[in-house]
């Protein structure tokens, strides 16, 4: 029943986030997350759920965007004439192909042989669609127009808010479909291989199969969100297929946290945020990114998903309000010490000029500013570290750690 | 009674006031709306300092040339609005959603043709599906001739030569030296470097037969690390020069091998200098290098030319004045609006066609209408330290003009099948 | 054609050293810790860096000596406070923070230094041609290029085969509990040689600097192929990463000097295709522009076939 209720909900923020936030910006934004959510979610397919870790994913998504931009402009010309809401489907198509080609020697062994196959492949499909130009047309990229196909329903998706319905659909069922995967047999031992190849081939399956058939899957969907890119963005590049694409879905999948279905989908949300929005507040958006990732990497390495699932324990003994204030007086302290550092970076880097940070203007000529930074700066530290102690003992209390008389949750 | 009468009186005075007040904000308001003017280009990432340089030159030429001396269109603030899409085609399509999502009309890019391309289908797209909500787009660098012939929009203007044009001032100097008789051609494996091949080989073929093309060579962009290689194919071909497109890294480190090789023949480029190339090449790259570009180098053409750029530099120490048409399109852009008493991409667009513009350079400027391409005058320039009044890179190293040609013998023929939109 | 030959030889040579200055430090980190370190790439970045900004003010001299140190206790101290913390979290967590790592540090070379291409020149000492052949100059920084290269190998199999050192390290690879019980500090020992690998990429990085330019995609542009050589060499063997190393060197070096290509082998097949045929890309290919990409494309055919490397020692 809880499940029911949780996917009629994702059903309605997905169909709802449009009314609330309607401009032109907003529901770019929307789109690309829509894509990002389909692309981490397959990516976790490999990573999370079957222990393979890729450095070339993109081609998946690359070659499917690149097909589907293709059939978008054979549609324009009528040389095959259907809805453009299968789009993704050939995308879908495309993604299947190129992974049971590639999967068919990559799968043999996991682990760094196999991370290093895909490294190779994914530059060797890098640098060849820059040299193949009449298919996928260089560095300029290839473009389409997605208005010249039927009418579905009446609407012929001119305006980006239908193609965001139109992903939304094809991102709930993207999702539906790759949480069943992960409730099939083929799914479970795919977990099971990861963990133990050599005992799930004493039960006899073959890792290398089971292995095989994730890949492919993962590859059908790393299309789809190929599609999905190429309709909304009606053109594709070379870029959507190199290692920096590839890249970008691993830090997305590794920070929403691999080992919870849900985790690539809040990295996902999260990543696309900060890549569209924290980039025009300041230039330094990817050093912050790439911190953002080895602090998670050391401190959260089950990612963000793996952060609110600790608190599982804690909301089953109906305690989680307890946390509330302990995190609070930790909590406040922290993000000061955080905006600190932040704003001593920034002054840092606009070396001689006032500028704005948050609601101040800072200025890194003034030795005023820099004292004022120190001081905040220390002082949050020892005041965090000071509150460590009642966050850990509120912790304690909340998951009654140590108190041999209460029994566990259930 | 007393009371009540004050207290009308009061309320009469009070409303009168607050109406004045509002009444005069509003004029005051709509008197002083910027003029908004987006910057799509990358500020962060490896090309942040080509893509920041040109932002401040454009921040610059608003604020010296307008914004100091009361706005335009009878007292409005030109105000540039800087929009990273991180040299990357995708972003750009974010950035220019956001742009529409402003209100944003007017777009400067340049920064990459393949950026320029992109933007140029996405404008076209919008503008057919949103008539009302055109966008302009104001091209300063991106020099695919492919934009102004078989993409030509009639929202899209270049502000720059475009390679063709470039090629034909080049081959005519190299022409010109009787002492060179074999080239090697050497680029980046893309788009413009074969245009860059192919033209160059069609000119020199018609204006210097005897002219030997010894070597035709594409390298992927920014992969290679090592030119010796290369430069082991030029030595051996005996070639007397070296034609490229390169940029970026790939420039520098193709000029300093050929350089480390002991090869002294002279190098043709398009964009061997500023951005710590110049710094880079110093004393060995002396009179080797050599620059097509349409800013003149020193010595500069006029004494304002020289103040605007002195005056740039003391503003910002780090950076040159590298990219001058960048001023050249802000003046006609304003020039286009002065003369419609408008902002409405299609007015100024209507106005920009066919303009004709002298620059503070004393340059002769027309914007051609058929294919909305810039016609001007064209230099080369040599790398070298003598007589340099304007440096790059702070180096005391610069760009030194050799040879001039005047717009109208830059021309080329276009193909450009410009569909008008129907207003 | 001799002079081609000769010159594509003695490059090939150079690039080859050079990689295997950093191919060897991976190989040593890799022997360590079983995991690739993706951000070993960018230690060399770094050590270019610091030998820049030394250079600036003590010469350049002063940087090949002091600049390694420099990077090389910044990667011991990664190691003792981040890498051993991640280690509990398992192989692929390991790998994900070098790749994170390696994107934190690119972008702080940016904010340090500025993204623009960095002057770092060779210094005037070694300013002159060794030798002229064939019309064409060999400087002599490259001669000193290859001669550390060279130096640094023999060192380190010195030290690795016949000093006390190196046979502690040889055996904390395979047996590390043993070697803890036999009463030496395996952590320290572990932090020491990710400190001296990372102080060879930096050493490699001091030295290039000048040559490759100085600037900071220079850790994405060598990075991978380094990995290619290490897993083509055989992951964990020394002697494996020297001859992939120069092996691709040379490879890269001939393929390029080289103008063969997809037309000789059609001519030879007497076959010929119109220019608008729609494999015409790949009717026009020639090996110099694929050359970049050869060490890929030996990397999956190795990995295919051979998945244990030319020589390797160590499995996942």
């Amino acid at each position: 029943m809880g499940k029911f209720a949780a996917w009629v909900g994702y059903l309605i923020v997905l169909l709802g986030l449009p009314q609330l936030f309607d401009s032109v910006l907003a529901i770019t934004i929307l789109n690309q997350m829509a894509i990002a959510i389909v692309f981490a979610l397959s990516y976790n397919m490999l990573l999370g759920q079957g222990g393979m870790l890729s450095f070339g994913h993109a081609v998946y998504f690359g070659l499917g965007g690149f097909m589907a931009v293709h059939a978008l402009i054979m549609i324009e010309f009528e040389t095959v004439y259907f809805s453009i809401t299968l789009i993704p489907l050939v995308g879908g198509l495309i993604g299947l192909v190129a992974a049971i080609f590639v999967g068919s020697f990559s799968t043999h062994k996991a682990g760094t042989v196999f991370a290093m196959i895909s490294l190779g492949i994914g530059e060797l499909v890098a640098a060849s669609s820059l040299i193949f130009v009449s298919f996928f047309g260089g560095e300029a990229g290839v473009s389409a127009d997605r208005t010249f196909g039927p009418p579905f329903f009446g609407i012929e998706f001119f305006q980006d808010v239908e193609i965001y319905y139109l992903s939304a659909g094809w991102v709930f069922v993207a999702t539906v479909f790759m949480y069943l995967f992960t409730q099939t047999p083929a799914g479970r031992m795919a977990n099971a291989v990861r963990d133990n190849p050599e005992r799930a081939e004493f039960i006899g399956y073959s890792a290398r199969r089971v292995r095989f058939i994730s890949f492919c899957t993962s590859g059908f969907f790393a299309g789809v969100a190929g599609g999905l890119f190429a309709l909304n963005y009606e053109f594709i590049t070379e870029e959507n297929l190199n290692a920096v694409t590839s890249g970008r879905v691993l830090l997305m999948a590794y920070i929403g946290g691999l080992g919870y279905f849900i985790g690539p989908i809040i990295g996902a949300v999260v990543l696309t945020l900060m890549n569209s929005l924290l980039s025009n507040y300041t230039e330094l958006w990817m050093l912050y990114l790439g911190i953002m990732f080895v602090l998670t990497v050391l401190f959260l390495p089950r990612g963000f998903a793996g952060f609110i699932m600790i608190h599982q324990t804690a909301w089953l003994r109906g305690k989680l309000s307890s946390l509330f204030l302990p995190y609070l007086i930790t909590g406040m302290p922290a993000i000061m010490f955080g905006g600190s550092i932040l704003a001593a970076i920034e002054m840092l880097h606009h070396d001689g000029e006032p500028f704005g940070f948050l609601f101040i203007t800072l200025d890194s000529g003034n030795t005023l500013h820099w004292l004022a930074l120190t001081a905040v700066a220390a002082a949050s530290y020892y005041a965090c570290w000071r509150s460590l102690g009642q966050l850990n003992a509120a912790w304690e209390e909340a998951n009654g750690v140590g108190d041999p008389t209460e029994r566990g949750p259930g | 009674m007393k009371r009540l009468h004050r207290s009308t009186t009061f309320r009469i005075t009070l409303r009168s006031l607050l109406v004045g007040l509002v009444l005069s904000l509003f004029s005051s308001i709509s008197a002083q709306e910027p003029v908004r003017i987006a910057f799509i280009d990358p500020l962060s990432g490896t090309f942040a300092s080509i893509g920041t340089s040109g932002l401040k030159q454009l921040q610059y030429a608003a604020d010296e040339l307008f914004n100091s001396k009361g706005g335009i269109l009878g007292g409005r603030m030109i105000e540039i609005v800087p929009l990273d899409n991180k040299q990357s085609p995708t972003d750009t399509q974010i950035q220019f959603r956001r742009a529409v999502s402003e209100g944003l009309r007017i777009i400067f890019q340049g920064n990459s043709s393949a950026v320029a391309n992109t933007l140029n289908s996405t404008i076209s797209r919008h503008n057919r599906r949103n008539p009302g909500q055109e966008i302009l787009q104001i091209n300063y660098s991106a020099v695919d001739p492919i934009l102004t012939n078989e993409q030509c929009s009639f929202w899209h203007f270049r502000f720059d030569a475009h390679a063709v044009m470039k090629l034909n001032v080049l081959t005519d100097y190299i022409a010109m030296n009787p002492e060179i008789k074999k080239i090697y051609i050497i680029g980046q494996d893309y788009s413009f470097g074969q245009v860059v091949s192919d033209t160059s080989i069609e000119l020199l073929r018609e204006k210097r037969p005897d002219i030997e093309i010894v070597g035709n060579e594409f390298h992927p962009i920014g992969q290679v690390k090592d030119f010796t290689p290369y430069v082991t194919k030029i030595v051996s071909s005996g070639a007397d020069a070296v034609i490229t497109g390169n940029f970026g890294a790939d420039m520098v480190s193709l000029a300093r091998s050929i350089i480390d090789s002991g090869l002294d023949i002279p190098i043709y480029t398009f964009y061997a200098a500023y951005d710590g190339i110049t710094a880079t090449l110093g004393a060995d790259g002396v009179d080797k290098i050599y620059l097509v570009h349409n800013d003149a180098g020193n010595p500069l053409p006029s004494e304002e030319r020289l103040a605007y750029t002195r005056n740039f530099k003391r503003l910002n120490p780090n950076n040159d004045m590298t990219q001058f048409r960048i001023t050249n399109a802000l003046q006609m852009l304003v020039q286009a609006m002065e003369a419609s008493q408008s902002v409405d991409p299609y007015d100024i667009a209507l106005a920009l066609e066919d303009m004709r513009f002298t620059n503070m350079s004393g340059e002769e400027l027309w914007m051609r209408g058929e294919d909305h391409q810039i016609i001007q005058p064209l230099h080369i320039s040599v790398h070298t330290d003598q007589n340099i009044v304007v440096d790059a890179d702070n180096s005391g190293f610069g760009l030194y003009r050799d040879f001039s040609v005047p717009g109208e013998e830059t021309m080329v023929d276009h193909s450009c099948r410009m569909r008008r939109p129907r207003r | 054609m001799l002079e081609v030959f000769v010159f594509s030889t003695l490059n090939g040579l150079v690039t080859g050293l050079l990689l295997f200055m950093l191919a060897s430090g991976l190989t040593l980190i890799f022997s360590m810790m079983g995991v690739l370190n993706f951000a070993h790439a960018s230690f060399y970045m770094l050590g270019a860096y610091f030998a820049y900004s030394i250079s600036l003010k003590l010469g350049f001299w002063t940087g090949l000596f002091v600049a390694p140190l420099l990077v090389g206790t910044f990667g011991a101290l990664v190691e003792r406070y981040a890498l051993r913390r991640v280690h509990a979290h398992g192989h692929v967590a390991e790998l994900v923070f070098t790749f994170g790592l390696a994107f934190l540090i690119e972008e702080a070379v940016q904010f340090f230094w500025g993204a623009d291409t960095k002057n770092y020149q060779s210094p005037d000492l070694l300013n002159f041609p060794l030798f002229t052949l064939f019309g064409q100059e060999f400087s002599a920084y490259r001669g000193f290029m290859i001669t550390i290269s060279v130096g640094i190998f023999l060192a380190l199999y010195y030290v690795l085969t016949r000093s006390r050192i190196g046979i502690i390290i040889q055996a904390a690879i395979t047996h590390p509990h043993t070697v803890a019980n036999l009463g030496h500090n395996v952590p320290l020992i572990f932090m020491a040689v990710f400190g001296v690998g990372t102080a060879l990429a930096g050493v490699a990085g001091v030295i290039a600097g000048p040559v490759l330019t100085t600037f900071p995609g220079m850790a994405v542009v060598l990075g991978s192929i380094v990995f290619v050589i290490v897993v083509i060499g055989g992951l964990g063997s020394l002697g494996g990463a020297f001859v992939a190393s120069l092996m691709i060197g040379l490879l890269q070096s001939y393929a390029i000097a080289s103008n063969l290509g997809m037309p000789d082998l059609l001519n030879l097949l007497g076959l010929e295709f119109s220019r608008d045929h729609p494999l015409n890309d790949l009717w026009t290919l020639t090996l110099p522009q694929i050359a970049p990409v050869l060490p890929f494309l030996l990397l999956v055919l190795v990995l295919i076939f051979r998945p244990t490397g030319l020589a390797g020692k160590r499995e996942e």
